[in-house]
Parts: structure tokens; sequence; C-alpha cells
């Protein structure tokens, strides 16, 4: 997957786009399909009623209440339904994780150095996870599976739920580096963490400016191999967004000052604390990403924190992306985002913070995140209000495809509805 | 196709001396001082009951007050009682801070309050079976975690109560879920961890003045991975650890009971035994004074559990945890053994991995006693959103779970499991004024809690910026949190 061009960061990304442009298949798994008569909240355009997106390999070309469904492409009924984007999550670790006490199942940590920025879970994603149509059930289409620990833990990469190979899954690798930012990040204090990590950052910007000399060993030690110092290069060129796990308001300054300094392309990721800061991190232009239900004085780091986070956040003008931080149940991204509706935050705002602010946040949202031609075709068909306790997924298409809802949780569910044989062993499927 | 063997019954052959006991203390003349043999031992079977209590020299008993309340109406709501029918346009009147009547177009005396529940639900006070607030509480920080006392895989003899803050700031948010009441236990780290507590959300400034008075206590024991993982390198460090440890120490407790229980008899041919913490505390569960709330995850775990509690003739009150549940639940039926589990919580360690969502209809279906639990600060905030979400995985799945039904899994059931379903945990005439007053339907995302009454009080009430409760702990420790109240 990589080549001879220039940058060798650049082109080992796996991108839908340029594979588009290449005129190779367009989108893995792509397919056509036409959903009809349902309200569709296309998210960047309104809401439509009784519409009808239509999807072309995968891609949606149409979405409207005119739209002709040509000859041969199969139709999905969703009248009296509600269609929305596929949500995004960009809080998990899909796919690098199985069982969480399971050292030998858990891909997303890499030990040692706390600075681990080649780290690139790519590799690590196991497309047959039981995880994956576990919360595809539940209408994730898309997610940032996310390497953790340490101070630069790694490079994440989004994923579509669906696939049987990583090759197929992955919509764009390398799509953010992963930091977090805390006493315990690196050597046991704050300030700590601020100077390895400007120290990195300087060593990158110094190692991409002398690159032939450090390779000729002409150049003093740098802080970090230079794996670590070449995945920073396109953080450092804004290129690559830099997601910051960071809680504490006077914290979340620290780090708008550094990206500020070095010109990144900045993430706040968790920040409890971020109300208390809203109108920097506004004029910064930085989205934060949070779990709405948050609201306990953990730690000191996190005083603040409280269920309106995200109403205010908004209020002031911050992009603000909802996720789950969890993998196993991702499916909770709904009751975070209908929970922050329930403290304040404007309903149309909690679903883009489940759809488009996700894919803006991390540099997509010109392929995924709402319902548009030429943005791929990742929706869900829902039986009422997405948010609501009561919904639930009828359809959950990923590229133009409807995707299985089953996963194992069903297959044990019936293996268990009836308990009327003595060993439930033998029912169901097996060896 | 369970083998069944019948239960001794030790608890009720206790049950006749403690009256005994009790009746002596009762209908004697007070003491009339030193030397008085009738007395003295009147004084010593008092002082015998107390130690079964728990209470020694009156030390350790509740001090819970109820706030001071007036008669309140609340009026014209949706009533959901966890004990029927949903009354539509409904009267919950309460009393001297008991429940007098449920129903429509209640008579009020004068002078009651009346709040207009127009459009608005009411249920009775929420209550989770399985908390660790207080015992680890808010700042989860060093110096405050209380829950696991780690150094022994029997640790029978420590208390909850005695490690329980009160300043933990989750209690007030828990109580804004409209959370009454709740068990707060010891961890998982040990086969027999401790004593747990129930306790109500009105503060105090110790743990004995929020103790639920006459709530028995709680014996957390816990199967599986914790203890076999936190005493790999002693041990337990397999399940047959495990099971071996638990057998120990109640063939030790087993003959405590007896030889204390042949003294409380009155039989004197012996010396009056020393005490024993771990073991009084495990006596007791013999006695079936004490519940068991047993950490318990799959289901083979749980039928050991259950060949272990018929071994020694006592009962597990309930399962906790029980990803497996369901694969057993006509057993836990049969035995009447509770089973307090999540909505969905699956997946982070092996003996969790086949967690799924229709457990608690499964149960419910089976007629088991199924309760919707947390073991979290935050989850006891939305436990009536759990159970919404419980009830409509059951349903998606072709399970006919009603409301109530799923109401009671985070009301009645779960006042069961603390053995309070007398006093609380449902809309009855009679039963304790612990009410909650929904801003609109409990099962929808959307809901608040409005008014939180408990013993017929308001103890939170959304719409007032003062006058709910908070811990020392947030105060003046950040300036801009007071505003607004979305906390």
């Amino acid at each position: 997957m990589s080549g001879p061009a220039k940058s060798p960061v650049r082109t080992a990304r796996w991108s839908i786009l340029l594979a588009l442009l290449a005129g190779t298949p367009a989108l893995a798994g792509g397919q056509d399909l036409a959903v009809t008569g349902g309200d569709v909240h296309t998210v960047s355009g309104g809401v439509l009623e009784g519409a009808t997106v239509l999807v072309r390999d995968g891609i949606i070309v149409a979405v409207g209440r005119d739209v002709e469904v040509p000859a041969g492409v199969p139709t999905l009924d969703a009248t009296g339904r509600v269609v929305t984007p596929g949500l995004f999550d960009a809080t998990t670790s899909l796919g690098l994780v199985e069982v969480g006490m399971v050292s030998s199942t858990v891909d997303a940590q890499l030990q040692g150095d706390p600075v681990r920025a080649a780290f690139d879970v790519v590799d690590g994603i196991n497309p047959r996870s039981v995880l994956i149509p576990v919360n595809r059930a539940a209408g994730l289409t898309t997610a940032l599976s996310a390497p953790g620990g340490g101070l630069i833990a790694g490079q994440a990469a989004i994923i579509d739920l669906a696939g049987s190979s990583v090759g197929e899954m992955v919509v764009e690798s390398r799509a953010a580096m992963v930091a977090s930012f805390s006493a315990g990040a690196a050597g046991g204090a704050r300030g700590g963490a601020s100077l390895r990590l400007r120290e990195v950052l300087d060593d990158a910007r110094f190692w991409r400016e002398n690159q032939a000399a450090f390779s000729e060993g002409r150049t003093r030690e740098l802080s970090a191999s230079r794996l670590d110092l070449e995945a920073l290069a396109p953080v450092l060129d804004g290129e690559t967004p830099l997601v910051v796990g960071v809680h504490r308001a006077s914290d979340i300054e620290a780090v708008l000052r550094i990206a500020g300094e070095y010109g990144l392309d900045l993430v706040i990721s968790g920040g409890e604390e971020a109300w208390m800061v809203a109108d920097r991190i506004a004029a910064a232009g930085v989205p934060v990403i949070l779990k709405p239900l948050t609201n306990s004085p953990g730690g000191f780091d996190r005083l603040g924190s409280r269920f309106d986070n995200a109403t205010l956040l908004d209020r002031a003008g911050v992009d603000v992306v909802i996720g789950s931080f969890t993998s196993h149940n991702a499916r909770w991204l709904v009751l975070e985002a209908g929970n922050a509706v329930r403290f304040g935050l404007p309903w149309d705002v909690a679903l883009r913070a489940v759809t488009l602010a996700p894919a803006r946040a991390l540099g997509v949202a010109d392929r995924y995140g709402s319902l548009e031609p030429g943005k791929v075709g990742n929706l869900v068909v829902w039986t009422g209000d997405p948010l609501e306790l009561s919904t639930r997924a009828e359809a959950v298409v990923i590229r133009g495809a409807v995707t299985s809802l089953d996963h194992r949780q069903l297959e044990l569910f019936r293996r268990y509805r009836e308990l009327d044989v003595e060993r439930p062993a033998f029912k169901g499927s097996g060896f | 196709m369970a083998k069944r063997r019948p239960r001794s019954r030790m608890a009720s052959l206790l049950l006749a001396v403690f009256m005994a006991s009790g009746c002596a203390s009762g209908g004697n003349p007070p003491a009339s001082g030193p030397g008085d043999s009738v007395t003295g031992e009147a004084d010593r079977a008092e002082a015998d009951r107390q130690l079964l209590n728990g209470t020694p020299n009156g030390a350790w008993e509740s001090s819970y007050e109820p706030l001071a309340s007036n008669p309140v109406l609340i009026r014209g709501g949706t009533i959901m009682t966890a004990a029927g029918e949903e009354i539509e346009g409904g009267d919950v009147l309460l009393v001297d801070g008991r429940i007098k009547s449920v129903g429509v177009g209640l008579d009020a005396p004068a002078g009651t309050a009346v709040i207009e529940a127009d459009g608005r639900f009411v249920t009775p006070g929420i209550i989770d079976t399985h908390s660790h607030l207080g015992v680890y509480p808010s700042p989860s920080v060093e110096g405050m975690g209380e829950g696991n006392e780690a150094t022994n895989p029997v640790t029978a003899e420590v208390w909850a109560e005695h490690g329980v803050w009160p300043q933990d700031p989750g209690f007030w948010r828990a109580l804004a879920g409209g959370v009454t009441t709740l068990q707060s236990l010891p961890g998982s780290a040990n086969l027999i961890g401790g004593r747990g507590v129930t306790l109500k959300l009105v503060p105090g400034r110790g743990a004995t003045d929020m103790m639920f008075p006459g709530a028995p206590m709680g014996l957390k024991m816990a199967c599986g991975e914790n203890p076999k993982r936190v005493y790999a390198s002693r041990g337990p460090s397999t399940r047959m650890g495990n099971v071996a440890g638990y057998r120990e120490a109640f063939i030790r407790a087993d003959k405590y009971r007896e030889r204390w229980d042949e003294w409380l008899a009155g039989d004197r041919r012996a010396d009056r035994p020393d005490r024993d913490l771990e073991l009084e505390t495990l006596a007791e569960v013999l006695r079936g004074n004490i519940l068991i709330q047993n950490h318990c995850y799959r289901a083979d775990d749980m039928l050991t559990m259950l060949e272990l509690s018929h071994e020694f003739g006592f009962s597990i009150r309930s399962f906790h945890h029980a990803t497996e549940a369901y694969k057993i639940r006509d057993r836990l039926a049969e035995e009447n053994v509770g089973a307090s589990v999540w909505v969905d919580w699956w997946g982070f360690k092996m003996e969790a991995l086949d967690g799924i969502p229709q457990n608690l209809a499964l149960l419910t279906e089976a007629g088991a006693r199924a309760i919707l639990h947390t073991d979290s600060g935050l989850e006891i905030q939305i436990l009536n959103q759990n159970a919404a979400r419980a009830m409509f995985a059951g349903r998606s799945a072709g399970i006919d779970v009603t409301r109530d039904q799923a109401l009671r899994w985070i009301t009645i059931n779960a006042a069961w499991a603390l053995g309070i379903d007398e006093e609380t945990g449902s809309l009855e005439a009679g039963k304790a004024g612990d009410v909650v007053v929904w801003s609109g339907d409990p099962f929808s995302v959307y809901s608040r809690a409005d008014q939180v009454f408990i013993d017929g009080a308001v103890v939170y009430d959304r719409s007032r910026t003062e006058g709910n409760p908070s811990s020392d702990f947030e105060l003046g420790i950040l300036p801009e949190a007071g505003q607004g109240g979305g906390r």
C-alpha cells in the first residue's frame, strides 16, 4: 500500500477518494439502494419528509422527494420511519479489543515509552470482532478505532463497520494522532507532559527539515525514534488532527496554547471542564468530543464535570461531538445524545454530534456524516426518534448495503429463549 | 431438571431464640442493681440480642431521622405504583411521612400542600441494590478507596458502614435521579468481602445517620475471576480454591453459631463463647438474619453457589451482575434467589462475555426476582432509563414485558432483595413516603425527576436553586461550578 511517492505517510493512507479518482472499484462493498418514503434527517440540509435517498455503488447520488429510482435498484421502504446518517463514534477501539481483561485480545495500547506516535492500529484491527455486529445493529456505521495510553498513544483509523477484511473496512488509516494530557501521561507532573510534548514536536519539526543529515548521523540526538518523528509530520502540517484527552480547564488551556504554537489541528476529547473555557475553545475553532453522561467530580482534574457541558459549549459556539467512550457498548451513543438533549442541547445539534460533527472533527466530512449527494451511503432507518429509548434501528445501511442485524448476543438469546430442553448446548449453530 | 435438597431451617429455630431473649428483656423490670441474678441474666440476654443484631451496647444502631414533613397531595398525575396497573389522573397523599392513600380524586385534610402533577408521572423512590457510593466515593483519589479490604480472601468482619463517607457527592447526584435508597457494598476482591449497608439518601454527618432503620445487613460475597486474580499469588487462584475458601469459612461459622446458639438457648455447660467478628457475621448469615448479596457472573458459578447454600443451609438473597442469569432463570425462580443485573454491560472480562440485554426480560418471564442494579455512580442516576432500555430490549425480542414489571426492577424487587419491601418500593397505603414526581414518562430519555420525597419530605426539588443536598467537598472548590442546574 505504500509507494515511492514523496511522503510515505500520506501515500500509506487508504483513501476512498483517491481510489475513486484512480478509477479503482469505487467503494469496497458499495451497492445500489433506494431508501424510500422516510422522514430523512439529512443533518446538512434539514428534514425532508417522505423523501428518497438514492445510493449508487455505495455513494449517495440523490436525496429528495422527487428522486426517480432507476430500474434494477433495490428499494427499502422507510415510509413512516425516520432516516438519519449512520452514527459515527469517534471514541472507540472497535476491532482492537475483544475481551477487556484478556490482554491477548486487546491491541489498543502499546507499552513502553510514553511517546508512541508511530504506532498505527490498522494491522491490529480484527474485522471479525463480535463487538462490530453488536454495535452496528444499534445504528453505528462508522467509528474511529483509537489507541490509548501514554502521552502520544498512536494513530487511529476510521472504519466502516462492514467488511470481512481490514482493507474493506478502513475509511482512513492514520486518521488522527491520539494523545493524552495529564500528570500521569509523562513523568508524574503536568509540566512533564507539556515538556515532552513540545520536545517531541520540536524534534519532529527538526527531523523533517534535516532528514538527510539525520540519516547520515550528522544531527544531535532526538527525543523520539525516527518513525515517531515521521509520524508526527502530518500533525505538524495540521493535516492530521491531534485528538487530545484532556479534562481540567487549565489543562485545556495549556493544550490550546501548545496547539496554537505549533499550528496543530486540535480536537479536545473528554473535556469535562471545557464549559469553563468555552469561549477560548470556540475562538480557537477547536471541536470537543465529550460524553454527556458525565457529572461526577471523580478526580481533581474534573471537579467541574456536569451534565450540561455539551449545552454550554454549543451555546458558546463550540462544535460538539458526542462519544460513547466505550467499545463494547458504543451502542450507547444514542443514549448519550438523548441525555444531552435532556440537559438542554437542541435535538438537531445532538444528532449532528453523532453524525456530521465527528466527521468534521476528523476531516472526513467530505464523505461522511450527512445525507447528501457525493457522500458515502451510510444510513439508518429508525422506528422513531433515534434518541428515544423506545426506538430501535430497523435497517442499517453501510455503503449502500443493507447489513445483517444479527450478532452473537442474539444467538445466545435464541439458544436460551426456551428452557424446555435439558441441554441448551444442543440448540442453535455449532461446529 | 434440578435436584432438590430440603433446606434446613436454622433461621426459624433461631427466630424462636430471639423472641425468647427479646421477651426476656422486654418483660422484666428495669435493672435494680448489680448482683441481681435475674436482672443480670436479662441484661446479658439483651446484650446477646444486641450482639446478634450487630448493635452491641446499642452502638451502630441507625440514627436516621426523617426530615420534617407536612401533608402533601400529589394530584392528577400518571401514577406508576409498582403494584399493578398505572392510574391515569391519579393522586398520592402523603401524611406523617407515610403514603396515606393512592387513587383518583382523593380528599386531603385541610392544610395539605398540593402538587399539581398533570402531565407528570409519579413512581416509588428508586432503589439500587448494588452501589459503592460512600465506600468508593468521588473524588476517586489516594486516601478515599474503602471498598475492598483486600488483605485476606475472607473478611466477613468488615462493615461497609465503617467506610461510608457521607460527603460522597455521588449520593446527591443519585438523589436527583430519583433514587431514595441504596445498598452500599464492599467490593468484590474477596470471597467474602464484608457487610453491606442500606442507606436512605438523606444527608447526615455520619453513616449511621443515613442507615435505613430496620433494614437487614447484607453480606458481600464474590465468585469467579476477581478473588482468584487478587489472590493469585497466595490463593485462592482458581475457582476450586474459591469454593474451598467459602466452605472452610462456613464450616468454622457453623461451629461458632452452634456454640453461641446453645449459649443463647440457656445452655450454661460451657463458658460464654468468645466473640469473633468474622464468624459473628457468618453465623448471622446462617441464621438468616444477614442477606447474602453475591457477585457472580456465570451460570455455572451461580449453580455452584446454590450447591454451597444447600450444604450449609443458608439462602442467597440475590446474585449480582449475573450476566448469565437468563441461562438458569428457572432455577433462580425455583429457589427464590434474586438476580441484580445490568441492562447490557458485557465483554469486559471472560465471565461477562455472555451478557445480553434481554436478561431482565427473560428473568421476569420466568417468574424470577429480576432486579436492575448499577454498580455505578453514573448509571444510578439513570436507573429509570435503563429499566426502559431493558424493557424495550425484551419487547423487541418478542417478550411481553409490562411497564409495571419494568418499574419493579428498580423499586419493589430491589426492595425485596434488601429485605425492606414491607417498608418501601411501591406506592401503597401504609408504606414510607418515598416518591418521585417526574417531568414526564420516566421511560423516556428526556424526562427528569422534578421532586424526590423521602419519608414524605421533599429532599430534592429540581426547581429550587437552594436547599437541595450537596457535599461539603464541593463547597468553594470550584467557583464556577455553583452556576446553573446541570449538575
